[in-house]
């Protein structure tokens, strides 16, 4: 008899074993609706994002954007500037950093306007394919931020109309308050798996509900992006 | 959790927005071939370390993705100021607080 002491992995008595591959499942209790769900989570794939670059100072730069983008470069953290009928959005990431967001199969265009306005030291980068945009609606959705970002989403340090980079959910995400009960995420490609299963498993107890993205699927995106390259 | 003012996003954020990236105003060599080994190895490696007030790097990682200086007390953790690279700190061991 060796004195080697065994210990054994099976747990007596109703213990709950999770595989390794547990978290690659959703496995959430949906809302019945939206209706009934205090978080209602929906895609807004495909949307067109550039990354710009510049230097605040110069006025030359802030009004070739303002003229291509029609909102006024933001020139300090706080509310976006958007055009909520025209779906565009421009947002302060940095002091020489800015997040544009236009509709799906316009960035081309958007991009093309702003090499063609802009002069000096800038830089614009269409990094559409590498980030997506979440929407989260419902009563229970600042809740739900709370348990995922260190940042204070109170109304008081977190009005209608702010942006903000900040962690979420031990990885990073730009939130962006909408309206009152609305809310973006605009989250990396890579991290866009695990943040989706993260917000579903957090949003779990407050009812949560998924809801059809506008233009779900690849075929609308390229019936859009037809759309823009034939009015160009 | 430290609370650490972002001059940059002017706003107090949690720490864990932030990485620390040791200490601060350490000057490159003008001339690295011109450069002692000696003090080419004091300029990579050696930091002072000291008990009190430290003048450091830190960077706003899931923020602004900036740099900026901090002062620190590294008994106390008290952090007496932020500043933006290229300015000075206002609060040094020499003048302000007693040893
Ligand atoms: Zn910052």
């Amino acid at each position: 008899m060796s004195e080697i002491a065994q210990m054994d992995l099976n747990p007596r008595g109703a213990v709950k074993s999770e595989s390794p591959l547990a978290m690659t499942r959703v496995n959430v209790v949906l809302a019945a609706s939206a209706r009934d769900a205090g978080v209602v989570v929906r895609e807004k794939p495909f949307l067109g994002h550039l990354v710009l670059r510049g230097r605040a100072e110069d006025e030359a730069f802030r009004a070739g954007v303002e003229r291509v983008l029609g909102l006024a470069l933001p020139l300090a953290l706080g509310p976006v500037a958007r055009d909520e009928a025209r779906g565009v959005s421009l947002q302060w990431m940095s002091p020489d950093e800015w997040l544009i967001v236009v509709p799906a199969g316009l960035e081309f265009d958007a991009e093309a306007a702003l090499r063609r306005e802009l002069t000096g030291h800038y830089a614009v980068m269409n990094t559409s394919g590498g980030q997506t945009v979440l929407e989260l609606t419902g009563p229970k959705v600042r809740e739900l931020l709370m348990k995922c970002t260190p940042y204070d989403v109170h109304p008081r340090a977190f009005p209608v109309g702010k942006g903000v980079s900040s962690v979420f959910a031990k990885s990073s995400a730009v939130i962006r308050r909408v309206d009152e009960e609305r809310w973006e995420l605009v989250i990396r490609r890579s991290f866009a798996d695990y943040l989706y299963r993260w917000i579903l498993d957090a949003a779990e107890e407050f009812g949560v509900f998924v809801s059809p993205s506008e233009s779900a699927g690849s075929v609308e995106h390229r019936m859009a992006r037809e759309a823009a390259v034939e009015g160009r | 959790m430290l609370h650490i003012y972002c001059p940059h996003c002017a706003e107090t954020r949690e720490e864990e927005e932030f990485r620390p990236k040791g200490e601060a105003h350490i000057a490159r060599p003008v001339e690295p071939e011109a450069t002692s080994d000696e003090d080419w190895g004091n300029y990579l490696f050696f930091r002072k370390n000291p008990r009190g007030l430290h003048h450091e790097l830190w960077y706003h990682a899931a923020g602004c993705r900036k740099f900026f200086n901090v002062t620190r007390d590294t008994v106390s953790y008290q952090i007496h100021e932020t500043y933006k690279v290229g300015q000075k700190p206002s609060v040094t061991a020499d003048k302000g607080a007693a040893k």
